[in-house]
């Protein structure tokens, strides 16, 4: 009983943490399907996205309706910044070698890491995150505490938005005919270089509304709070297969559970180190992930 | 060859002489032991800012772990002195060995991938090697840190003299090492992979191998370099060897040019001195760093060097020697 009731309480830790991951993921598949980059500023997004809803939050207090506010603002603030570190860091090297790229996309991260630090409004010390308080609902032994409903639903929601955007809507058949093929997209007349911006946004949004439902959950903000869960929800993008959206929630899932599990049954202090294991043990069985198609190359 | 050689061995003369001079100075306080101090720690971030070099700039997989690597040839080297009395040689030694295990296990399910998941992996890495260096109380100190690591010599006033003498030796025997692996025919298959691995490939080419290759020798050198900051500095925290500190070596490579050993060698001894002389800009440092990375990869993405070096013999020959030799000397000084 003891250990079923364990088990439960952490799949719904799971569940919660998992679709911040998703949520988080999601930013990193869209952006590796349509440019082939590993966007390592993500994880900062994410951070910027919490100190937008920090700064909302602190200044109205805590109700639903500022809440909503603090997503709203933190999600525009983050898509805008998502599109200008595309326009100036990653469009003039669209063409250069990947590993280019790849370093000016550490650049980025890091400006952004210590850039918040060394602005006064943020600086280098842990804030508290302002948050509902704490309510929970006791179903059988197992408690589910309001935040995590909230984390939960939200993330459903955008999740479900995003999946109608890009699947039914003619913005989202462009981006799909981007990832597929970038010069036939164009020769289509399809403005891909506004089609980029626009995954670029989307994922950065995402990323935003990942980071208000992180700081509500685990209440702190710090310029280096997005390290991590950026790179955990790398590590779930690769799980699912980088560059499929489904594979990415699927992923991101599979790594909140995984986990809240080893925090629960093995030790908290390896729940770090499970993420790079899951990775490692990917990339040796199945490096295309659970979703993803093997491409063949072409020269 | 035979000349190669000889070109080799001068070089190595040279070297020596002159680092023994700069020991000297220090020793009898031309050079005070701040400035000394700012010299070998240089030195300790060109050795491992090469082998960065040898993985990224050479051979074209960029990762972003090495102050990892860094960790554990230090702690390595740390235990092997103070729990098992090795000799400073043999402990510098086994730390680079160590540190190359670690290399190959990274390195074998990374590696046989195409993209770029050495980046991401090696990152984790660094990330995961602190945590656990932190959780290995009993050998590593934990978070507290681990005091007390002897230095090159017990004799004070000897040891800022040796301490650079230890570290200029080292760098300068990495140096003639990778310059001599770089003109070999497997530093020519390292380089077939960064310029195009499936043209290489079909060309014969293992290109797991030479990445595999190419990657442990990375890890064995920053292991080594790890090896003398230990006994250097004399305390060891794993909070010295974060993420940033990676970056670090990232920014000496990139901005001395991927793939020129001469461009690492004068970036890594600048940067570290820019780094002391900018202190009174406070935070504002941390800054300054990847704004050089972002706008070196969107100005000039080949760095100071690109992929030249400066050849000190090809130049003595230019200068001295008649003009018949000049073509001659041409190809053998310059790196393509």
């Amino acid at each position: 009983m003891g250990f079923l009731h364990e088990f439960l309480q952490q799949m719904v830790n799971g569940l919660s943490l998992g679709s911040i991951y998703a949520l988080l993921a999601l930013g990193y598949t869209m952006v590796y399907g349509i440019v082939k980059l590993i966007n390592f500023a993500h994880g900062d997004i994410l951070m910027l996205g919490a100190f937008g809803g920090f700064f909302v939050l602190a200044a109205y207090g805590v109700t639903p309706l500022t809440f909503v506010l603090a997503l709203l603002v933190g999600m525009i603030v983050c898509a805008v910044v998502g599109i200008v570190i595309e326009k100036t860091c990653y469009k003039p090297l669209r063409n250069a070698p990947r590993i280019n790229a790849l370093i000016t996309a550490i650049g980025v991260s890091i400006f952004i890491e210590n850039g918040a630090r060394v602005v006064k409004v943020i600086g280098p010390n842990p804030k508290e995150f302002p948050t509902f308080k704490t309510v929970n609902f006791p179903i059988g032994d197992v408690n589910i505490s309001q935040i995590q409903i909230i984390v939960f639903v939200v993330s459903i929601a955008l999740m479900f938005l995003l999946t109608y955007i890009v699947n039914h809507t003619k913005l989202g058949k462009a981006m799909r005919a981007v990832s597929f093929d970038r010069p036939a997209a164009y020769l289509m007349g399809i403005n891909v270089d506004w089609i980029i911006s626009f995954t670029f946004a989307l994922g950065s949004a995402l990323a935003a509304a990942a980071g208000i439902l992180f700081a509500s959950a685990y209440p702190q903000v710090e310029p280096y709070m997005g390290i991590i869960p950026g790179l955990k929800a790398f590590v779930a993008a690769v799980l699912g297969g980088i560059g499929s959206i489904p594979g990415a929630m699927l992923g991101g899932f599979i790594m909140g559970i995984a986990e809240t599990l080893t925090k629960g049954f093995i030790s908290s202090q390896l729940a770090d180190a499970i993420a790079f294991g899951i990775l490692i043990l990917i990339l040796v069985v199945k490096p295309s992930g659970i979703l993803g198609k093997n491409v063949s190359e072409k020269v | 060859m035979k000349k190669n050689i000889a070109n080799g061995l001068t070089l190595a003369a040279i070297a020596v002489v002159f680092t023994g001079i700069l020991a000297a100075l220090v020793y009898i306080g031309v050079i005070d032991e701040y400035t000394a101090q700012i010299l070998t720690l240089a030195g300790i971030n060109v050795i491992v800012a090469l082998s960065l070099n040898l993985i990224s700039g050479f051979t074209g997989q960029l990762a972003l772990g090495h102050a990892g690597f860094m960790a554990v040839g230090a702690y390595t080297t740390a235990v092997c002195i103070m729990k098992f009395n090795f000799p400073m040689l043999l402990a510098i030694l086994t730390s680079g060995l160590v540190t190359a295990v670690f290399g190959l296990i990274i390195g074998f399910p990374t590696l046989r991938l195409r993209g770029d998941y050495l980046a991401i992996v090696t990152l984790g890495f660094g990330e995961i090697i602190r945590v656990i260096m932190i959780n290995l109380e009993q050998i590593t100190g934990g978070a507290a840190g681990l005091k007390g690591i002897p230095s090159f010599t017990e004799d004070i006033l000897l040891a800022p003299a040796l301490s650079m003498l230890w570290v200029f030796s080292v760098m300068i025997i990495t140096i003639i090492l990778m310059s001599n692996l770089i003109k070999s025919s497997y530093g020519r298959a390292v380089l077939s992979v960064r310029e195009d691995e499936i043209a290489a490939n079909s060309m014969g080419i293992n290109v797991f191998y030479y990445k595999m290759y190419a990657f442990t020798i990375s890890a064995f050198i920053a292991g080594v370099g790890g090896g003398l900051y230990a006994p250097f500095f004399g305390y060891l925290n794993p909070t010295m060897f974060n993420f940033l500190k990676s970056v670090d070596f990232l920014v000496i490579v990139v901005l001395g040019g991927m793939g020129s050993i001469t461009g690492t060698v004068i970036a890594g001894f600048v940067l570290t001195y820019l780094q002391e002389f900018l202190r009174f800009l406070r935070d504002y440092r941390l800054v300054i760093y990847p704004l050089l990375l972002i706008f070196i990869m969107l100005f000039r993405p080949s760095g100071l060097m690109g992929n030249r070096e400066i050849s000190i013999l090809a130049l003595w020959q230019r200068l001295f020697k008649s003009d018949r030799t000049q073509s001659k000397v041409d190809k053998a000084g310059e790196r393509q």
